[in-house]
């Protein structure tokens, strides 16, 4: 069991002679401190001198720096307190990004709530406001938290220049050391001050118990990334776009088939639809037609002209006689009205629904026909052109005959009228006594 | 131990299948196969989602504000405390998604412009715990691996195998150990900490505001958000210590999770054991102190009513089982110790079905009163994320390191040599 292992300090030293080094997977025999110049041995990459405590290693790290080196960083399986300092590294500038990060959160955040429900989709609940700071608090605060980790975690390995799974003290077998117990440090040719010999010199004075030159890989087969990552690359690139394309297909083909159901969504249930094949009957049909010489209760339309605001073929232009138009029945009409008609209509009539307003915002669909305006047309239908409309429809307008019962029907024309009467009221709809009350002091 | 590593791993596996045959049918069927019914809409699934979530919180705590206390001895438990937090995370997201019906759909909560034109209602509570279990997962996993990564390079290092290596070597991003990257790791933790620290008290005050933003008697209360936070930690604590006791024996890691270090994750469960009983007290207290006739039904129905034996579950498992810990022998004896944590999280359990099934069957209207009881899905979907939570734990505890070794490191006399130079 591996935890187990790594956790066993004294034995851990001696483990590593003869293992691969891990990043590289090369399996080359160098054996401590010297590297020989095998013939894959390029340049000479810097030294790497080993001390045998993190209090040498801090010592030896500021007498490289003393020394003048820039290029130089040392390596140990857990920070070591005081070497900031004794590198001389400046305080990383992460907390800086991580708050311009959060600031960014804040800010995203409030803008995305505004955006849906302040502007694009205004939810009216219960009538409050739709711009309420309190109740997007929470989502602000997460999305702050959100960017602020993001920045931290992916800034940090940015600014560290990792991911990087190849660097060239991979290539020594006692670099593994660094991630169990090794302190070392590593100085890199680069450096205006390196000498072959000084540093080394330099290094063995500050306390190293070992100090290794480091070449870069000079063999093309060790340097080169291998063809097959190329056809892994490639192979998953082309996999992956296509569902791309086929979404891209999809949206621009049309498809007579029913779409593909991998949930059920409840469009399929045991049960007989209309107009379904069904071999319980001889016809093969589900729809059973009405059986003849009977009508439904509630269903003899004798009446024309209540039942389809018809006689003798034409609309009829008062109320039907079983229509007592009165106060209530107009309360009635409201009611039903608002609740049938005011979504596209509008409270008033004049087509400014809810339904409506959000069609005309995103321009889809048709507009519902003002009611009331002698201009529109609608008042100068016969009541019975208006009942029928409201039972059976009018161009895109579907019929309501299903939910609301007759009598309703008539009621709701009836409030339909007023609503015409009320806001477009004629001078001559009044009688000359309520004319001359209206106009005040005019004997 | 790997023989008894094997069973476990069995045992989690067949749970977590019987599981998965019970989301498929859920899933298939329609959240009717379980024993939601018209009143009681919440039944077990949000119970067990706010109890998974708690669970997860003590991870956090571990992890962040300890870390922030500078509590050393957290380096011992917090990698496994952290998988615990993702893994308990994971299992209560199962929850409120399969709860919205259709599944298939969940990803509408996401906003997107859509061919609907609509977009999600961002003043609701429940569009609130989207975003905020979402980033608080994301922050786990994150903080997770970036503590991982640093082990990842020893695994690396000390890996035989050529595919050990590279799968190790990718994981651990090419880890050098070198100063420079140390520290702005070690800034980068800091800061990670800092904002884990008001996240974890942030998500569970927002699943608190599921309840306490409606206008049902025993939900719309204003402690909802602290009293929440302190049972999170209760039960989180208390599930911590169920699951490394006995790793300490299966793993030989004894000498690095140490006798103290237990005993003083008891003494924090029975302080937060102590603050969730004051907790319902209060509830109690405010429940008369309101002068309202609503108010006071719900919690005399709550103590009396025919979901009696819940509450009084609960308040035996969380309000006199944690006295127990006030005594060291009951502190220090694991066995002591794995009963009265596994009661407590019983009682953290029942607390949430509490809080939920009492005050939706009994609402305003006498009319719509009912009982709850579950149906045998609701039972396999539990044990289900039961099974899920031990398989990956069994899986993490196995392959990756499930001891912070470098941050152990770190608190051993060597790592302090520099400083006095
Ligand atoms: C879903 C929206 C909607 C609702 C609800 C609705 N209408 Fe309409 N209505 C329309 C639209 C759209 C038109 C215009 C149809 C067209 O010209 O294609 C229209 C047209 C009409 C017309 C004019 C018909 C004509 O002859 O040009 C009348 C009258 C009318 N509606 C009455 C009503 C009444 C009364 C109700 C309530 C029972 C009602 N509508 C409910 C959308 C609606």
């Amino acid at each position: 069991m591996e935890t187990n292992e790594n956790n066993d300090h004294d034995e851990a030293t001696s483990a590593h002679a003869g293992e691969t080094s891990p990043a590289t997977g090369s399996t080359s025999g160098h054996d401590g401190a010297r590297a020989s110049s095998n013939s894959d041995e390029g340049e000479l990459y810097g030294v790497l001198a080993e001390f045998d405590s993190p209090g040498a290693l801090v010592k030896a790290a500021r007498k490289v720096k003393d020394a003048g080196y820039g290029d130089f960083d040392c390596y140990s399986p857990f920070p070591v307190h005081g070497i900031d300092e004794a590198m001389g590294i400046k305080r990383t500038i992460l907390p800086v990004l991580v708050f311009c990060g959060g600031i960014t959160g804040t800010f995203l955040g409030f803008l995305l709530q505004w955006y849906c429900n302040a502007s694009a989709w205004q939810w009216n609940v219960a009538g409050k406001p739709v711009w309420s700071i309190p109740a997007n608090v929470p989502i602000g605060f997460e999305t702050t938290i959100l960017l602020s980790v993001f920045t931290t975690f992916f800034g940090m390995w940015i600014l560290n220049k990792l991911p990087q799974v190849w660097h060239p003290f991979f290539r020594l077998d006692r670099f593994t050391k660094v991630t169990d117990d090794g302190f070392m440090l590593g100085i890199e040719a680069k450096d205006g001050r390196f000498d072959a010999v000084e540093t080394k010199k330099l290094l063995e004075s500050a306390g190293a118990i070992a100090v290794e030159e480091c070449y870069l890989d000079a063999s093309p087969a060790n340097t080169k990334m291998p063809m097959f990552i190329y056809g892994v690359i490639i192979c998953t690139t082309a996999l992956a776009l296509v569902p791309f394309a086929l979404v891209y297909k999809a949206r621009a083909s049309h498809s007579k088939d029913p779409h593909y159901h991998i949930f059920g969504d409840m469009d399929f249930q045991a049960k007989v639809k209309s107009d379904q094949y069904n071999d319980l009957f001889a016809d093969g049909r589900s729809n059973r037609g009405e059986i003849s010489g009977t009508i439904p209760r509630g269903w003899l339309n004798d009446d024309t002209s209540y039942a389809q605001g018809l006689e003798n073929g034409a609309w009829i232009t008062s109320f039907p006689t079983s229509v007592e138009v009165s106060r209530d029945l107009l309360r009635r009409g409201k009611q039903r009205y608002e609740i049938y008609c005011s979504p596209c209509h509008g409270v008033d009539g004049r087509g400014a629904g809810m339904v409506a307003v959000r069609s005309q915002k995103i321009g889809q669909g048709i507009l519902p026909r003002n009611l009331v305006d002698p201009g529109a047309g609608v008042i100068t239908q016969p009541n019975g052109q208006l009942f029928n409309t409201i039972s059976n429809g009018n161009n895109t307008m579907m019929g309501y005959g299903a939910q609301i019962p007759v009598a309703d029907r008539w009621a709701i024309v009836a409030y339909v009228r007023a609503l015409e009467r009320s806001q477009f009221a004629a001078g001559t709809d009044l009688t000359d006594a309520e004319r001359s009350a209206a106009m005040g002091a005019t004997p | 131990m790997p023989k008894a590593w094997f069973i476990a791993l069995g045992v989690a596996l067949v749970l977590a299948s019987i599981g998965a045959y019970c989301i498929y049918h859920v899933v298939m069927t329609g959240i009717g196969a379980w024993g939601n019914n018209n009143s009681v809409g919440w039944a077990w699934d949000i119970t067990n989602f706010v109890w998974w979530i708690g669970i997860g919180h003590a991870g956090t705590l571990i992890s962040a504000i300890l870390y922030l206390m500078r509590q050393q001895w957290r380096t011992s438990i917090n990698r496994a405390a952290e998988a615990m937090t993702i893994f308990a995370v994971m299992c209560a997201g199962i929850f409120p998604i399969i709860h919205t019906g259709r599944p298939w759909l969940a990803w509408w909560m996401i906003p997107h412009p859509n061919d609907m034109q609509m977009w999600p209602q961002f003043r609701s509570p429940l569009m609130w715990d989207v975003f905020a279990i979402s980033t608080y997962a994301t922050t786990s996993i994150l903080f997770w691996y970036m503590g991982l990564v640093p082990d990842l390079a020893t695994f690396r290092d000390r890996s035989k195998t050529k595919l050990k290596q590279a799968i190790y070597g990718v994981l651990a991003l090419g880890w050098r150990g070198s100063a420079r990257q140390w520290h702005r790791y070690e800034r980068a933790y800091l800061i990670l900490a800092a904002l884990s620290t008001p996240l974890v008290l942030s998500v569970h005050s927002v699943v608190s505001f599921d309840f306490a933003t409606s206008l049902n008697p025993g939900w719309h209360t204003t402690i909802f958000p602290p009293y929440f936070v302190a049972g999170a930690i209760f039960s989180g604590f208390a599930m911590v210590m169920t699951l490394m006791i006995p790793a300490r024996y299966l793993f030989g890691l004894k000498h690095i999770i140490k006798a103290e270090h237990i005993e003083a994750m008891c003494k924090v469960t029975l302080a937060t054991g102590m603050m969730v009983g004051f907790a319902y007290s209060v509830e109690f207290f405010i429940a008369w102190y309101s002068g309202s006739e609503y108010e006071q039904f719900t919690f005399i129905n709550r103590s009396t009513g025919p979901f009696w034996w819940s509450w009084l579950s609960m308040v035996t498992c969380n309000v006199i089982v944690p006295q127990f810990f006030w005594f060291k022998k009951c502190r220090t004896n694991p066995w002591i110790i794995i009963v009265l944590c596994l009661l407590i999280n019983v009682g953290m359990w029942f607390e949430r079905f509490v809080i939920i099934a009492t005050s939706l069957s009994r609402q305003f209207l006498p009319s719509s009163w009912s009982y709850y009881w579950p149906t045998k899905y609701d039972v396999g979907v539990f044990i289900g994320t039961m099974g899920l939570f031990l398989t990956l734990f069994l899986l993490f505890i196995r392959f990756l390191p499930a001891v912070a070794i470098s941050e152990v490191k770190n608190t051993l006399p060597e790592a302090h040599a520099g400083k006095d130079h």
